[in-house]
Formats: C-alpha cells, structure tokens, sequence
C-alpha cells in the first residue's frame, strides 16, 4: 500500500513538471503560437493509445494461444484503457483544429480512421457485455480485438500514406520534418507522464478484473452446491415416489 | 495569451477523463472486494 502511495505521489509530480514544461518552458511556435502547446497532450495521449491497444492485442493473441483467463483480463483492461487514450486524442485534437484550421473536425484518412478505432473497440466492450458464457466471451473479445487491431497501422500510417489535413509527422516523418531541441525535450517529458499514468490506470484495471473473475468463480461454486443440495433433497422424494 | 480557453481546455479534458476514469475503477474495486467478501461468507455458510 505504501509503495503504491510513493508510486502515485511520483506519478502525480511527474505531472505536473511535463504540465509546467508544457505550458510555461516550451517556446512558443511561429504560426500557432500557444494553441500549439496542445501538441504535447495530444501526442502523448496517442503514444499511450497505441501502447494500451498493443498490450491488448498482445494479450489477446496469448489467450487464443493458451486459454489464460490472466490473458483475456490484461486483454480487456488494454482495450478499456486505450478507449479512455483515444477519447482524450478525439476531443483534444479537434481543441486544437478550431482556432487553427477554423473548423472542429474534418473527414480525412487520419482523423476518420482513428474515430474507426474508437468505435471498433467501444464495439468490443459492448460485445463484452452481451455474451454470457466466461469461455466464449474471452475467445470471442481475443478474435474481436485482434481484427480490431488491424486499423492501428493506418491509423499511425494515414498522413505518412495520404495527403491529410492533419499535420504531417513532426517525429520520424522524413525530410524537413523534427522539432526544436526544447520542444523535444518537453514532449518526451510529456510522454513519459502520460505513459506512466496510462500504465498505473491499466494495472488498476487489470486487477478489478481478476477480482471480478474471482467473484465469478465464487458464484459459481456457490450456485453448484445449491444446485447439489437441491438434486440431494429432490432426489429421495423421487425415490418414495416411486420412480 | 491568444485562444488560452481552447489550451486550458484540451488540459483540463486530458487530467479530467483520467481522474474520472481512475476513480471509477478504484470505485468498482471497492464494489468488488465486498461483493468478493459477501460470497465468501455466503460459501461458508453452505
């Protein structure tokens, strides 16, 4: 307990230091000027997204391989997590898109196949709920997300592949692209927090669902020995019945 | 500073759906653990 304590309380400082960087050390950019500080919790809410949906796909490829249930649990606090990662990058990035292109939200290959992303894997948690069975819930969420996880590379290649509206890469984006020194510095402190949060939020997540899936099992268990009791206590009365 | 409430508001969202999130796991984890408690009594009892 303890040490989950100095774990958050490093967590929360971490914050705060790439927020103050952010916001205050970063110099401003030529065109944008202070809008374009969004830039450092848009990138960073991304780079968690994309980590959060590998650990599931990740996860998912291990429990069609070795029927886990540890797998499919790390599977759907993945899925869980990145959802939460991708709504952030959905809201902030149109945040930064209306002062600077004058509208909220365009159709182009980047942005309509991230919205693509999202509602795939808000179509894996509904799934989730729907299917009853333990056994085919976690096989059917594993071949779900893995085909889900299909959209991730277009989602990170469309403005590398096509002509988008959204900017192109700033980081590994060829020639003429890169950041200042300080604006480098400043986003990997800013990835590094989101990471660590993202990373804190989905062992949270995990361990709900072990407990849930411990809560299943004694349910079970229990509704088992009713169903025993119950054939024992039938059982004789059908004896005298005559049966 | 030029469009500051576009800027402070991509902040406040980003810390925002965080928080709210976490608290809602730490929330159910709670919910669970009892439930967890409950069934074991429950089991003890049969």
């Amino acid at each position: 307990m303890k040490a989950r304590l100095a774990i958050t309380a490093l967590v929360a400082l971490l914050i705060f230091c790439a927020g103050y960087a952010a916001l205050f050390i970063a110099p401003d950019e030529a065109t944008m000027h202070a809008i374009q500080r969004i830039f450092y919790f848009h990138v960073a809410s991304w780079n968690a997204m994309f980590c959060a949906f590998f650990v599931a796909f990740y996860a998912s490829v291990a429990y069609l391989v070795t029927g886990k249930r540890k797998w499919d649990a790390l599977g759907v606090s993945g899925v869980e997590v990145g959802v939460i990662c991708c709504t952030i990058g959905l809201i902030t990035g149109p945040l930064w898109a209306r002062p600077v292109w004058g509208i909220w939200w365009t159709w182009d290959a980047k942005l309509t196949s991230t919205f693509i992303l999202w509602l795939l894997f808000i179509a894996y948690l509904l799934l989730r709920g729907l299917v009853e069975d333990p056994e085919k819930k976690a096989s059917l969420s594993a071949i779900f997300a893995i085909f889900a996880s299909l959209d991730i590379p277009l989602v990170y290649l469309a403005n590398r592949l096509w002509r988008t509206q959204h900017p192109q890469p700033v980081i590994a984006g060829g020639q003429g692209s890169g950041l200042d020194p300080v604006m480098s510095k400043v986003l990997l402190l800013c990835l590094f927090a989101i990471f660590c949060v993202m990373i804190l939020v989905l062992v949270d997540r995990y361990r709900l669902e072990l407990l849930r899936n411990e809560a299943a099992e004694l349910k079970f268990e229990i509704e088992s020995r009713g169903l025993d009791a119950a054939e024992g206590a039938t059982t004789p009365a059908l004896q005298k019945g005559g049966l | 500073m030029k469009n500051f409430e576009f800027l402070f508001s991509a902040w406040m969202v980003v810390w925002a759906v965080f928080f709210v999130y976490e608290l809602s796991v730490a929330r159910r984890i709670t919910q669970t653990r009892e439930e967890i408690e409950r069934l074991k009594q429950q089991l003890q009892q049969r």
